[in-house]
């Protein structure tokens, strides 16, 4: 079976399910209209409308803090390679944030691989949850094609009239489908809702900037000296909130962290953001990104050029959250708009 | 439920112990260490790979090998007493161990040089990365044309390697060359930034392969001169100094543009660099 139907006063039933099983992660509401991803219990704790949460999914995949090594020093030099690990299940992923996923899942698998990293991956479970609507204006998800599913989940939810509809994506998923018996056949009326959806979301979305996903790098190439970067220099105040809610921003910091009596500690990965002015420093005090302006069109250019190079995909999935978060009001998609505008 | 620890094979950040067998003040703020493995494995590098050295509960620094990989049963760095991590492995003595990991990244071009005049450029603690290149084409010199070796320095005090410096000068099959920026009158070499001894280097250009490295600012004056000399932008190679976190392609400190000096370097040819933004 790769779909099923799941009707819609059986949601809570579902999602009692995944609790009795693990801890069970979704959105859930803060004031002042944002979100988060946090442990929830029972249906009525999850946003099912949300706009992307303050931190990505992210943050279990790669948390702010995560243990490399331990070390003890009172047994010469011995130490443990490690990762900590909690079974958990994530629930309601926007397609912006699968591709943020599937992203770190590159970066990470890439040689040399880290196992570090990639032994998260068994252990968290992933149930997607289509945006029928924009959430809010500073979206880009089509743009950059992340507004409809393209894999990265084990199921995958798109809400109907009266059910849900259920893609089902790996065995996993499938095994979660039979054991809650809580799950229907499609339906024909079922897939035509579907289909008229989506269509109805093709021209719904359709990219926010006047660009093709295939022609951005290229803007980025050719707009290498333009003055868009000094002026984004100018506003910048290098807080770094822009790379830490990015979902495929992934830079880190190495940094131990010894017990109180200094025998014992940790090795630590911890998050780090191109934008800290120390970042790109080398030990004579030679920084290689000194101005504000060097490190923000950095940040552009590796979402839209450098890692597209590397990786072939770009690593920014249009979930706008940069935007939102920026305290100087710096906008991605208005700083496209403006680097086409000068380009001409 | 709950958080499991799960350990980890093969994990890039796992040290090898590192004895220091022998540590030797060169400088006011140089030391040279030689470091053994356990049970005398040889580090098995490249010259002009690095090392990320650690002391637990301190933490980790990149720094160059600076010796040949000729020398099999043990490795030496050069130190400079710099930051935090730097200063506590300034602070050890024989006998103390280090955490060791790598040898990381692309190191200089020795098969290409091979059979070739070669010359190398050298300016301040450069010379300890471009060390261990010259140690290996001595320890291999029937391979290689007419080695010419330039060197500058702040002045005569800060010159790293000064005794190895002078059997360097005595040989015959290698012409070293020295100036610094400045010096005490009675100096009797020559004073006056490296670029200046370029010009006088009598070489063929299509034959000859230049390794340079120094600090950033050094590069573009050099490079300048050696276009000068009519040698091929594919036959200079450069060593970047960029400062690698994790030494794994992933960290992103050493990022310019789409490579990363830990992993695609930290030797390139300038033929490449010449294309990357905020390269050199």
């Amino acid at each position: 079976m790769h779909q099923a139907l799941l009707s819609k006063r059986r949601l809570a039933d579902f999602v009692s399910y995944l609790v009795s099983g693990h801890k069970l992660v979704a959105p859930v509401p803060l004031q002042d209209g944002h979100f988060k991803f946090d442990e929830v219990h029972s249906l009525d704790e999850i946003s099912l409308k949300y706009i992307p949460t303050i931190l990505p999914p992210k943050k279990y995949f790669m948390p702010q803090r995560s243990s490399l090594l331990r070390y003890d020093l009172s047994k010469i030099h011995e130490m443990e390679e490690i990762v900590e690990l909690e079974q958990l299940v994530l629930f309601g992923v926007h397609t912006c944030d699968l591709a943020g996923i599937h992203c770190l899942n590159i970066v990470f698998s890439d040689h040399p691989k880290d196992p570090h990293y990639l032994a998260r991956n068994n252990f968290i479970t992933i149930i997607g949850l289509e945006c029928n609507d924009y959430c809010d204006s500073s979206a880009g998800c089509a743009m950059l094609h992340t507004h409809l599913p393209k894999g990265g989940y084990d199921l995958f939810l798109t809400e109907l009239s009266d059910s849900y509809y259920i893609h089902i994506n790996t065995q996993k998923g499938e095994d979660m489908v039979d054991e809650s018996s809580l799950f229907d056949d499609v339906t024909r009326a079922a897939e035509g809702e579907l289909n008229l959806l989506r269509s109805r979301k093709r021209e719904l979305f359709t990219s926010e900037v006047p660009i093709r996903y295939q022609d951005i790098p290229r803007l980025f190439e050719e707009t290498f000296d333009s003055d868009v970067w000094s002026q984004l220099g100018e506003k910048c105040l290098s807080c770094g909130n822009c790379t830490a809610v990015c979902p495929t921003c992934f830079c880190f910091d190495i940094v131990d962290e010894p017990e109180l009596d200094l025998s014992k500690g940790e090795r630590l990965r911890v998050w780090d953001s191109c934008q800290n002015e120390a970042f790109a420093t080398v030990a004579g005090g030679e920084n290689f990104r000194r101005k504000r302006m060097d490190r923000q069109r950095h940040r552009f250019h590796r979402k839209f050029k450098y890692l597209m190079d590397r990786y072939g995909r770009l690593f920014c999935t249009g979930c706008g959250r940069c935007s939102r978060s920026c305290m100087a009001g710096i906008n991605l998609k208005r700083t496209i708009s403006a680097l086409i505008e000068e380009r001409g | 439920m709950a958080v499991e620890t799960v350990r980890i094979n093969n994990s890039g950040y796992r040290v090898k112990h590192g004895l220091l067998r022998r540590i030797t003040p060169l400088t006011e703020h140089e030391k040279l260490f030689e470091i053994m493995l356990p049970e005398g494995e040889s580090l098995d590098h490249d010259p002009g790979q690095f090392v990320q050295v650690s002391l637990f509960g301190v933490g980790e620094a990149p720094i160059s090998i600076c010796s040949s990989p000729t020398k099999r049963e043990a490795f030496e760095i050069c130190v400079r007493q710099s930051g935090r991590v730097t200063t506590a492995i300034h602070k050890l003595h024989e006998g103390d161990i280090v955490g060791i990991r790598g040898p990381f990244g692309i190191g200089f071009p020795v098969l290409p040089l091979e059979g070739n005049d070669v010359l190398l450029v050298a300016g301040g603690l450069g010379i300890a990365p471009l060390r261990s290149l010259i140690n290996y084409i001595i320890d291999n010199r029937r391979d290689f044309g007419k080695v010419d070796i330039l060197l500058g320095c702040r002045d005569p005090e800060s010159m790293l390697f000064s005794s190895e410096i002078g059997h360097w000068q005595k040989r015959i099959d290698l012409n070293f060359c020295c100036s610094v920026d400045h010096a005490a009158p009675e100096w009797a070499g020559n004073v006056g930034v490296i670029t200046s001894l370029i010009p006088g280097v009598n070489l063929h250009p299509l034959k000859t392969f230049v390794v340079v490295c120094g600090p950033p600012v050094m590069y573009r004056f050099v490079i300048e001169e050696l276009l000068k000399k009519g040698i091929p932008e594919r036959q200079i190679f450069l060593s970047l100094e960029r400062h690698m976190k994790c030494g794994l392609g992933k960290c992103g400190h050493c990022q310019i543009d789409n490579i990363y000096c830990c992993q695609d370097g930290p030797v390139f040819s300038y033929q490449k660099l010449k294309n990357i933004k905020g390269a050199i």
